[in-house]
């Protein structure tokens, strides 16, 4: 059911027109997106309290993890401590629960995208923008919180959104990636769930990757590491991001991005007779 | 008038049987394929054409039937023409904003409420937002839905369903519309209003495709058909033209269905049989003997029977019944009837009936054979498992009722009128 102006050709285009097509369906994301986050709170009874669920467990999960550590080595919990588990835990939770669902977008439409004609891409990046809507609802009530606990702010607050950034085309770029790879090979979804699952031990989520003195660069290596830790500097310790770390992060970003979505482009004719 | 949609050259093929669709499959054949470094090719899946250099032109305002049997590559055309799915080779070019009625409600979220359907279905189809706040009361005035439009879509019943999502798409205002046997959606009502909607689509200069198993609908609306057969484009051409290939080919795929069916039959009955007499061929000769399997309404028929009697039986009597596929009597003749005494028979021999002109309507019929004794109390024989097809062509277009009798209309002189209607009324 592809609407369409003008002369249309069906054949390979380039990306661009690949970003031209998904801007004119972008009242179908925005409707998808919608969809997504109603039905989730429509079904939960807890409502918006679902947003901050997970995120709330996490934060407790990684205070008992700190308190542990406070405790082998003698020394006692600061605020900060705790402040930066939540400030690194919601980015984390929102990766693991856009990938999560991104992965599973395609397959779980099967019966639009073998009958209706649109970009297909709209499916994973609906599915990661109601996961960044939870994010948006959980920074919200964190913003309130360290108000209240008069953390203060700097200006470096202001590096945030250029991390979020990077944060959100990264997991976008892997979520279309990984979706269109779990159309072809359906176990991906299993590999996934356990790199997901382990995940929050190899990155610095609970932890700092100060921690591991020499061997720090080794976590910042991965990309969720260099951004988390640097959302962390920012935002809870006041310093401005680290200039090498930075430009790691948002060079990865932006490759993971244009790598997705092409990859994603290329296959996307695909779809309908391999499902 | 432009051109609306070309078709050049455009072929599809599908991939049969399995696949690798896991990384558990994917991941050993890759290492084995690359330790063993070519030695043996994994067996390549087998690849048919669903589609085959198909080529066609639709002008803008065309109405156009596509008609097939199963598997005939119909879906695959429609999903190559909304662009679900590209050809393999091919062009495919369209020109004008096109929507589909296929799957009207593949959108719809049952937890969603049908206002919340209605923009979801239609963004999906490829309106604007804005283009749905000001179409939107025409769309449920349209769907028949009233004050259940902000009711979850779940707690709908499977009409309100459809006709709503029929609604959506009939209000996206195509150039291009492909309509896929969706016209039974709804009441009687409901229809009409469906056809008036295409009406009015068509008088605003929009190109329809349809396409139906239905004949009438077919004929009713469309005035080119394309016949597709084997994912070919075998006819394309004038509706009433078009038409008798296609009863055709069902009528051919309907006998193949049948013959297999009686074999079938055939093999369960095969126990019984020590029988007096048994029929050892029947054979159909027709009006032109070039064309062996071909018969046509209003050709004389012959039919052959072979039979071999096993001792003498003294005065047997042949019964010929022609039934239609569906199981009605057309005709029956007897041997006895028509005076022929066969006398007594023993050994081998043969017979023959002549049709002058046989009457029957194009369609698929089952010739029974019986051998009676001369009191017509039990059968020595029966033989059913004969089939007649009766082709369509130009001239005996429609295949409704039994019978196609030789009759001729004329107009009678305007003076006559009244005195003819006088006359049956008095």
């Amino acid at each position: 059911m592809g609407a369409s102006n003008g002369k249309l050709k069906i054949g390979h285009d380039t990306m661009i027109q690949a970003l031209k097509e998904l801007i004119k369906y972008r009242d179908l994301l925005y409707m998808l997106t919608l969809r997504d986050i109603r039905i989730r709170y429509k079904q939960a009874v807890m409502g918006f309290a679902w947003a901050i669920f997970m995120p709330i467990v996490a934060v407790g999960a990684g205070i008992l993890v700190k308190q542990a550590m406070s405790v082998v080595s003698g020394q006692p919990q600061d605020p900060h401590g705790i402040m930066s588990i939540a400030v690194k835990v919601l980015p984390w939770t929102f990766f693991i629960s856009s990938i999560r669902f991104a992965v599973l977008s395609l397959v779980g439409n099967s019966v639009l995208i073998t009958k209706i004609y649109f970009p297909r891409a709209i499916l994973p990046l609906a599915s990661t923008a109601a996961c960044f809507f939870d994010l948006m609802i959980s920074m919200v009530i964190l913003t309130i919180v360290m108000i209240v606990m008069k953390l203060g702010l700097s200006i470096h607050i202001l590096w945030a959104p250029v991390l979020i950034l990077f944060l959100v085309l990264f997991t976008t770029g892997l979520g279309l990636l990984l979706s269109c790879a779990n159309l072809f090979f359906r176990d991906v979804k299993y590999v996934v769930e356990v790199i997901l699952m382990f995940g929050i031990f190899f990155t610095p989520v609970f932890y700092d990757a100060n921690l591991f003195g020499r061997f720090k660069t080794f976590m910042l290596l991965n990309p969720m590491g260099s951004i988390l830790e640097a959302l962390n500097h920012t935002i809870v310790y006041k310093q401005a991001p680290d200039p090498f770390w930075l430009s790691y992060a948002g060079l990865w970003a932006m490759v993971m991005f244009v790598i997705g979505l092409s990859v994603f482009h290329n296959k996307e004719q695909l779809f309908a007779e391999n499902i | 008038m432009s051109c609306a949609i070309e078709f050049q050259h455009v072929s599809k093929k599908f991939k049969k049987g399995e696949k690798f669709d896991s990384l558990r499959d994917f991941v050993p054949n890759l290492l084995k394929s690359l330790t063993q470094s070519g030695h043996q090719a994994p067996l390549k899946s087998h690849e048919f054409w669903a589609v085959k250099n198909v080529n066609f032109r639709i002008e803008q305002g065309e109405v156009v039937g596509v008609m097939g049997p199963n598997g005939a590559g119909k879906s695959t055309i429609l999903k190559l023409l909304s662009g679900i799915m590209s050809p393999t080779t091919g062009k495919i070019h369209i020109n004008g904003r096109l929507s589909a009625l296929i799957e009207v409600t593949a959108g719809f979220h049952p937890e969603l409420t049908g206002r919340e359907n209605v923009y979801l279905n239609g963004t999906i189809l490829g309106m604007r937002r804005r283009e749905i706040d000001f179409k939107f009361d025409k769309i449920v005035a349209f769907s028949e839905v009233g004050e259940f439009i902000d009711t979850p879509v779940k707690h709908y019943s499977s009409g309100m369903y459809s006709r709503l999502g029929f609604s959506v798409a009939a209000h996206m205002d195509p150039e291009i519309l492909i309509v896929d046997e969706v016209l039974s959606v709804g009441d009687v009502a409901f229809q009409s209003k469906c056809a008036q909607k295409m009406r009015e689509l068509l008088k605003g200069g929009a190109t329809i495709l349809l396409v139906s198993h239905q004949i009438s609908l077919i004929q009713s609306l469309c005035k080119r058909v394309l016949l597709l057969d084997h994912g070919q484009l075998i006819k394309d051409g004038a509706t009433d033209e078009v038409m008798p290939f296609y009863q055709n080919i069902t009528f051919k795929k309907n006998e193949e269905d049948f013959k297999n069916k009686l074999k079938a039959d055939q093999a369960r009955v095969d126990i019984n049989k020590d029988l007096l007499i048994d029929i050892t061929n029947v054979s159909f000769q027709g009006y032109d003997l070039t064309l062996p399997e071909e018969f046509k309404s209003g050709q004389p028929l012959g039919i052959h029977i072979s039979y071999k009697a096993k001792r003498e039986i003294v005065d047997p009597i042949v019964i010929i019944d022609i039934l239609r596929s569906d199981g009605v009597l057309c005709c029956s003749l007897n041997s006895k009837e028509s005076a022929m005494a066969l006398g007594n028979i023993s050994g081998e021999g043969s017979l023959k009936l002549i049709f002058k002109s046989l009457d029957l309507v194009a369609g698929i019929y089952l010739v029974k054979i019986s051998f009676w004794d001369r009191e017509m109390i039990h059968a020595y024989v029966v033989h059913n498992n004969s089939l007649l097809r009766i082709a369509a062509d130009e001239n005996h277009r429609m295949n409704n009722g039994v019978f196609f009798p030789h009759a001729a209309w004329t107009i009678e002189e305007a003076a006559e009128d009244y005195t003819l209607i006088g006359k049956t009324y008095k």
